[in-house]
Parts: structure tokens; sequence; C-alpha cells
């Protein structure tokens, strides 16, 4: 039998193993995308990259929240949400470089990966294109009755296109196990938010009767808490969320977005990186519980390091897919 | 024969029959659009099916196509086999992102992955007195995007056989129905019988010229072939079924036979259905023509509202018969 103090202690041994997790995710999404940014500079990858570097808590607060059988969509700007829900580097890369041996076959591309075995309908270039689809999950989670829900990613710049509107309004009619989390990374590719989209974010799931709320989308603690409650709810078949993330990007629109002072300043940039990381904050909170320390951060972000390395190795070395493969895969 | 055979059924029947047969049959199969389920759809096309299959299954949707579109895509992805109602063709234009970008990629783009066993059923068709925004035959646009397939009955008969392939079909299926054929009346088995895609069907055999007509036009085809027939020419009036895939075999076969073709589709003429099958026609039976192949679609004019106007823009039997005629060399 076990005693009050031994639960305690175990509750805290596994919250600390989770958070130590989510450190390891968030990590990989981090190293992840610098190697992205390091084989394009090098001329490795063809066409371009968008980084989620500075955004890693979103996806991970929210993934750690799913189950495997969950739904994600993604967007333009998906790798982090990829990795979140599971992806594994090595096909990730190989998908990136364009061969055989990538999550698509080397058919996506950086913006379209997918993977059914993680539940990744798939990242999606169209900005809010990808709304449809995971309402519609949601839609077929419901009729299947196992507790499946569906998260929708997407950038605050989807928040200017209708559709978004259109499925919100049948979700929160029907019920839909859907959570629709947006990122507000402060810019609409290369124009600040607050020229792009009039009045108040949370207003737009308010209108429709669906539960909204903004979070601190740099503290992977604080993103997690109000997933796991909008999750459950989705759950417990009570509806649809609306989760506005604040948190920024780091990096340009993309990888090729080098000179970006005509519409943010460096020091504007420097300030959330020194004050706002999401790893930082996450590490500083496991310092002040006692809960790691610097040696035990250092070896994770080793490990991982040394996985991307191997990872990126394997997708150099992988073969191209044969050309009289581009006619597969039309037609199921 | 059967005696089931002989039943004769409305075009609208057959469609209702073909929903209601694989819905029983497949658990997974609903329909969402608006004003299916008790209204179902101003055309009456879906009635009775809510009934029998309650709102779960036949679901009412707010006016939002791109939205219930989307829905459908994503439903089909993950385990379902929607049924999308878009109910007049015009309303596509709406869906064109989940349909285009979304719907007919994601197989693809996903390395054969996923798939999206859906059917999105839509009108089409002009002379209903509706105008500009409610009349166009837009099948050219779908057909001309890789990963949809693109279905258009002529008959009862076809629509039963080929709704139901389309509903069993992996890949995303737009059907087109004319709804000024939902009224015509023609022999519907009660049995459970497909047919396949890319099989186009000889409506009447000739020797003189091939029509090859889709949709609404079989009908003016059939007509303008009694009419050359008083002067003597045999026609043989061709309807692929399936703009995608399409049965270049039989199209290029009649004309091999024949040494003449015109083509009849009711959407725009002008970068067409029409300019497609004639340049299978032109390529696969060049050195048997006599003949260059002739288009006939509708007029490069947004539909008027105004009937005699609106009966200009469409070929009838009797602008085919002329057409034809002097194909043959006969003034």
């Amino acid at each position: 039998m076990t005693t009050a103090t031994d639960q305690t202690k175990s509750t805290s041994v596994l919250a600390t193993e989770k958070y130590l997790g989510m450190y390891r995710r968030m990590t990989m999404i981090r190293f992840f995308e610098e190697q992205v940014n390091e084989l394009y500079t090098r001329a490795l990858m063809p066409g371009l990259a968008h980084l989620y570097i500075g955004e890693e808590a979103v996806a991970v607060g929210i993934c750690e929240a799913l189950r495997n059988d969950d739904y994600i969509t993604s967007t333009h700007r998906g790798h982090g949400h990829c990795l979140a829900k599971g992806a594994s580097p090595d096909r990730m890369f190989a998908e990136l470089l364009g061969k055989e041996a990538g999550y698509c076959k080397g058919k996506g591309g950086s913006m379209h990966i997918a993977d059914p075995d993680t539940g990744n309908l798939g990242a999606n270039a169209i900005v809010a294109g990808s709304a449809g689809i995971a309402t519609g999950a949601a839609f077929s989670a419901k009729h299947a009755g196992k507790g499946q829900v569906a998260v929708c990613f997407f950038g605050e710049g989807a928040l200017g296109q209708g559709v978004v509107y259109e499925v919100m309004n049948l979700a929160a009619l029907w019920k839909l196990p859907v959570i629709y989390v947006c990122e507000n990374n402060l810019y609409t590719e290369y124009t600040h938010f607050s020229e792009t989209l009039a009045g108040d974010l949370l207003t737009r799931g308010a209108a429709f009767g669906v539960p909204s709320e903004s979070v601190d989308g740099q503290d992977v603690r604080a993103v997690h808490t109000v997933a796991t409650k909008m999750i459950a709810r989705a759950r417990a078949g009570q509806g649809p969320s609306f989760l506005v993330c604040n948190t920024y990007r780091y990096t340009g629109h993309h990888v090729g977005d080098i000179n970006r002072e005509y519409y943010r300043s460096k020091q504007e940039e420097q300030q959330w990186k020194t004050d706002r990381d999401p790893l930082k904050i996450l590490a500083d909170w496991l310092f002040s519980y006692g809960l790691a320390d610097a040696q035990a951060l250092d070896a994770i972000r080793k490990e991982v390091g040394e996985q991307m390395a191997t990872a990126v190795n394997f997708a150099i070395a992988a073969p191209y897919p044969a050309v009289d493969k581009v006619a597969q895969d039309v037609y199921a | 024969m059967p005696e089931t055979a002989q039943r004769e059924l409305t075009f609208a029947q057959a469609v209702n029959e073909a929903l209601a047969e694989e819905m029983r049959r497949d658990a997974r199969v609903c329909i969402l659009g608006e004003d299916v389920a008790e209204a179902g759809t101003p055309f009456k096309v879906l009635s009775g099916l809510v009934q029998e299959f309650g709102v779960s299954r036949v679901i009412d949707t707010p006016i939002s196509e791109a939205g219930f579109t989307g829905v459908g895509v994503g439903a089909a992805m993950t385990g379902m086999r929607p049924v999308i109602d878009i109910m007049f063709g015009d309303f596509l234009t709406l869906t064109m992102d989940q349909m285009v970008n979304q719907a007919a990629k994601v197989h693809y783009m996903s390395g054969g992955k996923w798939k999206v066993p859906m059917v999105l059923r839509t009108t089409l068709g002009a002379s209903r007195r509706s105008a500009a925004q409610h009349s166009q035959s837009l099948h050219a646009w779908f057909s001309h995007v890789p990963g949809l397939k693109v279905v258009m009955p002529s008959t009862p008969y076809d629509a039963k056989g080929l709704l139901k392939s389309a509903i069993r079909d992996e890949n995303p299926v737009v059907f087109f129905e004319d709804k000024m054929m939902y009224k015509l009346k023609g022999p519907v088995p009660a049995e459970d019988y497909t047919i396949p895609f890319g099989v186009a069907d000889i409506k009447r055999e000739g020797d003189d010229i091939t029509l090859v007509a889709t949709s609404s036009m079989v009908q003016v085809a059939l007509e303008a072939a009694v009419l050359l027939e008083s002067i003597g020419i045999s026609a043989e009036v061709i309807d692929p079924r399936t703009m995608w895939p399409l049965d270049e075999k039989t199209l290029i076969a009649s004309v091999q036979k024949t040494s003449r073709a015109i083509v009849i589709d009711e959407g725009y003429e002008r970068y067409g259905i029409t300019a497609e099958i004639s340049s299978v026609i032109a390529e696969g039976a060049f050195f048997d023509l006599e003949a260059p192949v002739k288009r006939m679609g509708a007029m490069h004019v947004p539909i008027p509202f105004s009937p005699p106007l609106e009966d200009a823009t469409v070929p009838t039997g009797q602008t085919l018969f002329a057409a034809a005629k002097k194909l043959c060399g006969k003034n």
C-alpha cells in the first residue's frame, strides 16, 4: 500500500517527466528548424520553408494533451505541429529534400507533411485551407463515438478567410469536437496583424457561442493547461473551443526573408528572444522548483542535437523518387 | 429480361434510389447540403431520405458551401462517405478551394496515404428561366483538375448506376445532374447495379456522323439523329458518361467508322469539354476524318433571363441538325 507522501512524490515525478518531455519536444522543433535553415543556406533544400522557431510552446503544449488517434491539421508553418504530434525527424527532413523516404514520398514537401499514423491530416499551404478538413474530422469523430478530437492550427492571418467562420458556425451548431487554435505571431507574412484584422480576435469565437480564451503562447505549461481543458470539453461532447495563443515568429516569413526591418525592428526580435523564449521560460520554471538542473537540460539538448544530425544525414543520403513515380497517387 | 428491368423511374427517382440503396448498404454514407432533409432539396430529389435515415445522416447545413464542402473533405479522409449537395452548379464557385486545392490534391500530396472518398452532387443546365447565376454548366472546370473524377449521367439508368459507382469510389467525384432532366423517365432496374467510370455508351448506332453528346445534350443529339435519318444521314450518338476518366477508345473508334464528328455539350464552348474531346478525336482519328471536328456548346455570354435570349444560348435539336447536315455536305 502506498502512502499519501509516496503518491505526492510519484505525481511530482510524473509531472517532472512530462515537463522534461515537453522541453525535449520543443528542443526537437528548435533544432529541427535550425537544421532546415542550414539546409537552405547551404543550398541543399529545394524551395523554401517557413520556420516555427519561437512558437514551439504552442504546438507542444497542445499536442501533449492529445491522444495518438486525435487529429490535427497544420499550416505552411507546420514542422512544429508535425513533430509535436509525433512525426519522426528523419522522414520529415527527407520530405523537405524531396526524397522518396519522406512522409509523402517527396510529393508534398515542407508545406504538405501528412502522417496518418500520428493523426496528422496534413499541413496546408492555403491559409485557412484546413479549417474544413479539421472540422470534417471532428464530424467523423463525433460519428465514430470514440472520444477523438481534432485540432485545427492556423495563424492569425487565417482570420481574414471566411471559411474559418463558416466552419466555426457549423461546429458550434453540431457540437463538434474541434479546437481552433489561432497562433497569433503578430505578423501576417510581412504585415503587422493590427493592419489586417479589425476588432478583438477573441470575439470571433464568442460570436458563435464558442468558448474562447487567449493564452501566453510562450509558456508551454499555460498552453497545456488551457488546451487540456478545451480538449476534455470536446471529448465530453460539449463542442468546439477557440484558443488564441500569443506568440512570436523569431525568423522571417520564410527562410529567405532576411531583411525584415521594413516591417519590424531587430530590437523587437531581440526582446522576444531574450525575455520571452519558450525554452528558457520552461527551463527557468524547472530550475526554480528544483525539478531539473542545467546538466539535465544540457543532456537533452545534446541528445536531440545528435538525433537531428543523424536525421539530416539520413535525408541527404536518401535517394530521390524514380521519375516514373510522378503519375502515381493521383487517384486512389 | 427480368420484370424489374421494365420498371420506369424518373431521373430524380433514380438518383434518390441510388442514394437510399447505398445508405442502406453502408452506414458511413451521409448527405450534407442546404435543405436536403425535410425539404428534400428544391428539386425534391431527396424526398423521403430523411424519413428513412434520420437527421444524423441527411443533414441540413447553413448556406456555407465552402464550409460544408470542406467538412465533407475532412469527413471523407477520416472514415465517412459524404455526399455533398450543391444545389445549383453556379454555387460551385464557392467550393473551389475545397475541391481544387484540398479534395483533389490530398491523396497525391500525402504520397497516397490519405484518401477522399467523397461525392459532390450538383446541377447544370440552362433553359429554366433562372438567369446567369442559376443556369451554368461548369463541369469543364473540374475536368481540368487532376485528382477529381467528373460524371455526367444522361438517363435515369445511367444516373443510378453511375451514382452508386461514385459513392463506392475511393476518390472525390463530382456528379453533375441536368436539373431540366429530373422528370425524364426511363427504365431502371430495381436491383443493385453499378456502371463503371470511363466507359462510353453508344446511345444510338449510325454510320455517317458521330454525335458525341454529354448530359442534357444527349436528348438533343437523339432528336437531331431522328431529323438526320429523315434526310438519309445515319448518326451515331455517343455519351462518354464520365468526363474523367474519358473513354477515348470508343470515341475514336466511332469516328474512324463514320469519318465525321460533332461534339455537343452544355458548358461554354470556348475552352470547354467540347474542345478537349474534339482534340482527342482529331489526334486519334485524323486520317479517317473527312471534315473538321465541330464543337457546339453554350454561347460565350452569361446566361440571359429573357426566354428568347436564353434559348439562343444553347444547342438544340434543330441547330445540331443543321450543323450535322452541313458537315455531311448536304445543304
